[in-house]
């Protein structure tokens, strides 16, 4: 187990094009950070760099606090579970666990060797198929015998390369429970890259969101959520994805701070209209979730929150929850940016509809209008012409991973208090 | 054939019967040249399919008696020859194919389309410039004269097959057993060759085949025993008398060189077949 620390890290091909821009990661030992972002991120590209099998253009890749950059990938210590899974097709999956230490000549015995084999397969369900080849595996097995030959190895870390992606949706929540489990027990830093949001925040200690290359925010699941540094992040963040809607902080007669919208008044608390105060346009970030129909909320409760009425275009009923539509007319000043947005994260949308969250219950039907009620304090406000996140509060979520960090602290004395 | 097993009665039947006229008009010429090897001389003139008498008396002459030194000698050439002509376009395919699927350089396609004109040029339209080449050179009637010119009809098709199997190979694996600890060649030598061979065997006996049926070459650029290959020498076995023609020893001479070929598709078959279908179809 090691720490792996990035200072830096450039990578530039041979056109000039920087795939990873001036990366720096600090990863701590026992640690599982996710690199997430969109296809042509650089996420993959900095993972190959940790493993080596990538060159590092500027920048220092330190492993255990010792430089890494020239050094072959076998002398890096590292497991790696590929995309494709990358099994030896004319190695019995027995043989294919045991690779590794094959090629490290004389360092097991045949005992130490079939132990290690057999423990690794008893850990991921493997006993009964080592025999047998992988072309005659499911997906899902296939997967756990890459996994296999990961953790005979004893490697300082483990590196996944987006490993779930080629499994049907159902078996990939079975899959990242079971490595999710299995990091918690053997406890070994763990580097995974992923485009899907969900794995990055169920999996992740931490999560790097990149975009382009460039770092846009690491934290904790819940510090991205709840205070995204910008507006890829928010929009990245989360399914279904933040609303962004556009608006002017206006005061009214009375005192009162409210954004004007294209969907009506909506009062804001003063803080965050403080932080949009005077701009000729801001993004007002509000998430499905923080919306309900006024009718449900309590009376207590309403006055956090600020009212509007709004016609539904359709809705859509998953069981536990409801999500309705509501179109508006987008400002033409946020335009471009939502269609950069849009276009950043691989979708092809112009969003101009508003998501909003409502309960199971609710027996609203598209072509209804409503009353619906909104959240105000969860609100972020964004400039649209740089992204950045104009309400953010730093302490608010460095206080978020702090708290995910101690968990993971009390997880980790738990698991090996078990062990 | 996978998809057979949803026929019904009446397509098995056609299949049967076109499967039948197929390996009648295939195997009938080669049915009929074994008869004749085993004809007596008086009976070869016959309008009988079937020998009168079974005699080995070509067999015995084209081994031990009048026609031994042309057979064995021209055997040996065309031994010799084939398999230095394949060793080399194996390996020179192998090469090829390897940057070919593996690199990004430029003229890539190039390269393939020349390969692809080469082995479509008519082979008789390039003897002739050869032929005179050859004599002004040094090459006429020389081994390396006829291996040359092979490795131009082997090496296209080499080629081709190698770089589309070669496409298949997973070749994150030779990044994965680095990662595993491999050293670039433990890397090359553990997870590449074992994948690679079976493609490289299946293209080595095609290039064989092709090579060994040659004749415009063989007749063409060979004067004497020095390099004479079998499918040339055929054309100079002499019958008992001038007017005696050599029919039983050519057809035994041509079923001794076809038992090779049959034999190594025989064993092989389901290679070659694969080997030929790479990358036609996925999976």
């Amino acid at each position: 187990m090691a720490s792996i620390t990035m200072k830096n890290i450039v990578k530039e091909y041979d056109d000039g094009f920087p795939a990873v821009n001036d990366i720096s990661i600090d990863i701590e030992d026992g640690e599982f950070v996710i690199l997430v972002g969109p296809s042509g991120c650089g996420k993959s590209t900095l993972l190959r760099m940790i493993v080596g099998l990538e060159d590092i253009t500027a920048g220092d890749m330190l492993i255990d606090g010792e430089r890494v950059n020239e050094k072959p990938p076998r002398e890096r210590n590292l497991a790696m579970v590929f995309q494709n899974y990358a099994l030896y097709p004319h190695l019995t999956v027995y043989e294919n666990i045991a690779f590794p230490m094959r090629l490290a000549k004389g360092q097991f015995s045949e005992a130490d060797v079939e132990e290690k084999v057999q423990k690794a397969a008893g850990m991921l369900e493997l006993t009964e198929h080592l025999d047998r080849k992988p072309a005659n595996l499911s997906g899902g097995q296939r997967q756990r015998v890459a996994m296999g030959r990961a953790i005979v190895r004893e490697a300082n870390a483990f590196l996944f390369d987006e490993p779930l992606s080629n499994l049907d949706a159902k078996l990939r929540g079975q899959m990242r429970a079971e490595i999710s489990q299995l990091q918690r027990t053997l406890n070994t830093t763990s580097v995974y890259v992923t485009h899907d949001q969900t794995e990055a925040m169920t999996l992740g200690d931490r999560v790097a969101v990149l975009k382009k290359g460039l770092l846009q925010q690491i934290a904790s699941p819940r510090e991205l959520y709840e205070q995204p540094a910008n507006l890829f992040v928010a929009g990245f963040i989360g399914a279904p994805s933040m609303n962004f809607l556009p608006g002017t902080v206006e005061t009214s007669s009375t005192g009162s701070m409210s954004l004007n919208t294209p969907l009506g008044q909506i009062e804001l608390p003063e803080h965050i209209a403080a932080a949009g105060k005077g701009r000729d346009i801001v993004l007002a970030g509000i998430r499905p979730e923080f919306f309900a129909e006024a009718s449900t909320v309590d009376e207590s409760k309403r006055g956090r929150g600020s009212v509007f009425t709004a016609e539904l275009t359709h809705v859509e009923w998953l069981g536990n929850e409801q999500y309705g539509y509501i179109s508006y007319e987008n400002d033409p000043r946020v335009v471009d940016t939502l269609q950069d947005l849009a276009h950043d994260m691989d979708a092809d949308d112009l969003r101009t509809q508003l998501v909003v969250a409502l309960e199971a219950m609710s027996r609203v039907r598209g072509g209804d209008s409503t009353d619906l009620w909104v959240d105000t304090r969860r609100i972020h406000l964004f400039d649209p012409a740089t992204g950045e996140n104009l309400t953010r509060d730093e302490e608010a979520g460095a206080e978020l991973t702090r708290l995910a960090a101690e968990d993971r602290k009390r997880e980790r004395e738990r698991s090996a208090a078990g062990a | 054939m996978a998809g057979s097993k949803g026929l019904t009665g009446r397509q098995k039947l056609g299949w049967a019967v076109v499967s039948v006229l197929v390996l009648v008009y295939a195997l009938f010429p080669v049915t009929a040249i074994f008869a004749n090897s085993f004809k007596t001389q008086a009976d070869l003139g016959n309008p009988t399919f079937w020998p009168a008498n079974w005699t080995f008396t070509h067999y015995e002459m084209i081994f031990v008696g009048s026609a031994q030194e042309l057979f064995l000698t021209s055997l040996r050439n065309s031994i010799g020859i084939t398999l230095i002509a394949t060793f080399i376009a194996v390996v020179l395919a192998t090469l090829c194919a390897y940057a070919i699927a593996r690199l990004n350089f430029p003229g890539k396609r190039v390269i393939l389309g020349a390969a692809l004109a080469v082995s479509i040029f008519p082979v008789i339209s390039v003897v002739t410039p050869l032929f005179n080449l050859w004599r002004t050179i040094g090459l006429y009637d020389t081994w390396l004269g006829l291996i040359i010119p092979y490795l131009s009809l082997t090496l296209p098709i080499s080629i081709w097959t190698l770089s589309a199997f070669f496409r298949q190979i997973p070749w994150e694996l030779e990044q994965a057993a680095q990662v595993d600890g491999a050293t670039q060649w433990q890397a090359f030598r553990k997870a590449i060759i074992p994948l690679a061979a079976p493609g490289v065997f299946t293209t080595a006996i095609l290039a064989f085949f092709i090579a060994w049926n040659d004749f415009v070459y063989g007749i063409s650029l060979t004067s004497t025993e020095a390099a004479r290959p079998v499918p040339a020498a055929l054309a100079f076995f002499q019958g008992a008398s001038q007017f005696e023609e050599p029919t039983g020893a050519i057809s035994a001479a041509a079923i001794v060189v076809t038992i090779p070929v049959v034999i190594l598709v025989l064993l092989f078959q389901r290679r070659i077949v694969s080997g030929l279908t790479q990358g036609a179809v996925k999976g």
